[in-house]
């Protein structure tokens, strides 16, 4: 019995067992606290190097329009034919003579390649500058944009330092970084056509996984009658969405590019291939949350004398709703953060305009921090930081979406 | 709530429908469309950029890297919309690509060189400053130099003057043109340098020769690092022992993070490149199908643009490219301007 034991054996026993639960929840306070500090350090190293790339160095250049005596009529800017004369111009020559004029020899190498693009847009903004002198604000060269936010080299730096003693180069909130495209040059570049580039995907994933993912797991849940098929079926659809997403970029490329001839890199044929990836997570999440509706809701609704039709659409899709929706955001999350299938359809391409339309040639946001970070320049180190902000924060906006909209419509029984 | 919810994806599905209809791929295409080597790349890029603020009307051009060997097999699958209508090349088209797009349709090719590039051999700053010889690359890094399999360790191995450190080299992959340009201009050279036999192979039986001067060992000594420059560069900061391969342009954007290694005496340098001392340097071509000139609008006008991109002043040298010689470049421009076809006899 126990009085077999000695008293002070119970004690040592009971000490041992008090210590093993300290020693599990010390661990499990460890494990959180690390995850927690990867996160952490994963953050602080994206928003330290990334918030840089927010900002644009730009260099105030003073630019006498009057004496360059530009072949252009200052009522004569707008529509087509102003933009090819405004194209036509000289403006590159303009910009680089402002800036050997005002800062020497070395001039037109302190100003970004796209120098001249802001002088020419002052002007059809303002056509009466044409007429006088003007101090026009334009983009800094990369070097002299990281030397300026204290990274440069020792050459960069001196220029800066020459520069800030005419109180001609300031920073500012670098606006085209959300109205550009891609570009050759960092000091220029944009993610709004990437960006733009996977809202499209995004839409035509969407449009196609979704109908086709709820109406085939209303189907599974609500018609199929439970034979070999339908296992084979939900085996298959299990197995889909484990399948790595490069296999889906294979496919897309062979079904979609080589057999139908859809144009390669375009939003619509990523579109497609992510929906063949996202179409069995929606399927599952959609089965579970038709599963989760009680069988009562459903005999009540017979009783009363509801066709099956009206069962389904009345009572059980609307209450199943916000566990697909949720199912949905989240796999829509992980299309939006795909590389590998998107890089077999030719969505890395170098694309230098927004798409405007679903077959345009476009590149994707997770494409384009990819296509940054291979970049030579160094310049673009901070780009490609500030683009993995912009993602960040997209996804992080989809996933409070979902976490929304399942508090919000969701139902207790 | 439901209702309108699957009109909505019934009016999306249908759009996308409609879409798949009109997008064919036989209809016209109103962009250019460049793919292959990933050192033509951003000077492709850098003219298509100026190409697109110089015509408003252009639609933009779409520039793909994927390595000169998988651009040509793309540009030569055919004529028409669905192929690119430019590949860029960090080496001649071959004898057997200029076949397939033959067999395909596109027999008119130009061929345009549009500047220089160098092979660099690079370590980082603290690394064991090797000089090499193109016979020490060759000994190092061939699969079986004079027909006997590699068993080369150390770089003291190949040569009893360098340093006893282990050969690792980090470099692209079979695929890559700059590889290409590596067997041929560097290793082909150390190969007939060290091995007499090899130089009568080369009359005798042609692919012997190619085996046994161009196959690079595959027992780990060189480290295929895919089509990335950029990582090349971060695995020698991290293994300062190594050598890497790559173009000059990115030797000279890491100025500071590596160095380039003499090759035969030669550091390797805009200049010595530009006139022919280094013994790594390359042409860069672009190829562009005739039979597009006049279907895609503005191809002849971006072609132009390239000429005028890639003299001494011009915005591709502030980027790396190395400037072809005068004659070179005229010849170049001719073709442009006179459209005319390459001589499929000059191949190999």
């Amino acid at each position: 019995m126990n009085s077999a034991v000695p008293a002070d054996e119970r004690r040592r026993r009971l000490r041992q067992r008090h210590a093993a639960e300290r020693r599990f929840r010390l661990a499990g306070a460890a494990a959180v606290l690390i995850s927690a500090g990867f996160l952490l350090f994963l953050l602080a190293t994206m928003v330290s190097g990334g918030l840089r790339g927010f900002t644009r160095t730009q260099i105030a250049l003073p630019v006498d329009f009057a004496a360059a005596g530009l072949p252009l009529d200052p009522g004569q800017l707008e529509g087509r034919e102003g933009a090819a004369s405004l194209a036509g111009a000289g403006f590159e020559g303009l910009t680089d003579h402002a800036a050997i004029a005002a800062f020497g020899p070395h001039g037109a190498r302190l100003l970004s390649d796209a120098a001249w693009i802001s002088v020419r847009n002052a002007v059809r903004r303002d056509p009466s500058l044409l007429a006088r002198r003007a101090v026009i604000q334009v983009p800094a060269a990369s070097g002299i944009d990281i030397a300026f936010k204290g990274r440069g080299t020792p050459e960069a730096e001196a220029e800066v330092a020459s520069l800030a003693r005419r109180s001609a180069i300031s920073s500012h909130f670098n606006a085209a970084l959300f109205s550009a495209a891609d570009s050759t040059d960092a000091a220029a570049v944009g993610v709004w056509g990437a960006l733009k580039g996977s809202l499209l995907t995004m839409a035509v994933t969407l449009g196609l996984a979704f109908p086709v993912g709820v109406l085939a797991a209303l189907y599974l849940e609500e018609y199929a009658p439970r034979n070999r098929w339908t296992d084979l079926i939900e085996v298959s659809i299990n197995n889909l969405a484990a399948v790595p997403s490069i296999i889906f970029g294979l496919l897309g490329l062979a079904l979609f590019l080589n057999t139908l001839g859809l144009p390669r890199s375009a939003p619509l044929v990523g579109g497609l291939t992510l929906a063949l990836m996202t179409m069995p997570v929606i399927v599952i999440a959609g089965r579970n949350a038709i599963k989760g509706v009680p069988p009562s809701i459903r005999d009540a609704a017979l009783a009363v004398g509801a066709s099956p039709v009206q069962v389904v659409f009345h009572h059980v899709l609307p209450l199943a709703l916000p566990g697909i929706l949720t199912g949905t955001i989240i796999g829509m999350a992980r299309a939006l953060g795909e590389t590998a299938p998107l890089l077999m359809i030719g969505m890395r391409a170098f694309v230098a305009a927004p798409p405007d339309r679903l077959t345009d040639p476009a590149t994707a946001l997770p494409v384009q921090i990819f296509l940054w970070s291979d970049e030579v320049n160094r310049g673009f180190v901070e780009k490609t930081s500030a683009a993995i902000l912009v993602l960040l924060f997209v996804l992080l906006a989809m996933n409070g979406l979902a976490v929304y909209l399942r508090n919000r419509l969701e139902t207790r029984w | 709530m439901f209702r309108s919810l699957a009109f909505s994806a019934l009016a999306l599905l249908a759009t996308s429908a409609c879409h798949d209809q009109a997008s064919g791929g036989t209809g016209a295409r109103a962009q250019i469309r460049a793919v292959g080597s990933s050192t033509v790349y951003p000077f492709t890029a850098m003219v298509a950029e100026a190409f697109v603020a110089a015509t408003p009307d252009a639609r933009t051009p779409v520039i793909e890297s994927t390595g000169t060997g998988a651009g040509m097999k793309l540009f030569c699958a055919g004529i028409g919309a669905a192929h690119p209508d430019i590949a860029d090349a960090s080496r001649r088209i071959k004898a057997s690509e200029y076949r397939t797009c033959r067999a395909n349709g596109a027999a008119a090719l130009l061929e345009v060189e549009v500047g220089l590039d160098g092979i660099a051999f690079g370590e980082a700053m603290n690394g064991p400053r090797l000089a090499l010889t193109p016979a020490d690359l060759y000994r190092a890094l061939a699969a079986a130099p004079g027909g006997r399999p590699n068993t080369a360790r150390t770089w003291r191995d190949v040569n009893p003057a360098l340093p006893s450190v282990p050969i690792q080299v980090y470099g692209p992959p079979a695929t890559s043109g700059t590889r290409d340009a590596m067997a041929e201009l560097i290793l082909t050279r150390g190969c007939e340098e060290a091995d007499a036999s090899a130089r009568q192979l080369a009359t005798t039986s042609p692919d012997a020769h190619k085996a046994r001067c161009t196959r690079i060992r595959e027992d780990g000594a060189y480290v295929d690092m895919g089509e990335n420059d950029n990582l090349i560069i971060q695995k020698l900061q991290a293994n300062p022992q190594a050598i890497g391969v790559f173009g000059y342009s990115f030797l000279e954007e890491n100025e500071g993070a590596v160095r380039g290694l003499p090759l035969d005496g030669v550091i390797p340098s805009y200049d010595a490149i530009a006139d022919g001392r280094y013994p790594g340097s390359r042409p860069l071509y672009i190829y562009v199908k005739k039979a597009h000139l006049e279907a895609v609008p503005g191809l002849a006008a971006f072609l132009a643009a390239y000429a005028r991109a890639w003299g001494p002043d011009g915005p591709l040298v502030r980027r790396g490219l190395i400037v072809a010689p005068a004659d070179v470049r005229a010849r170049s421009a001719a073709v442009i301007a006179r459209q005319t076809p390459l001589d499929p006899a000059t191949l190999r």
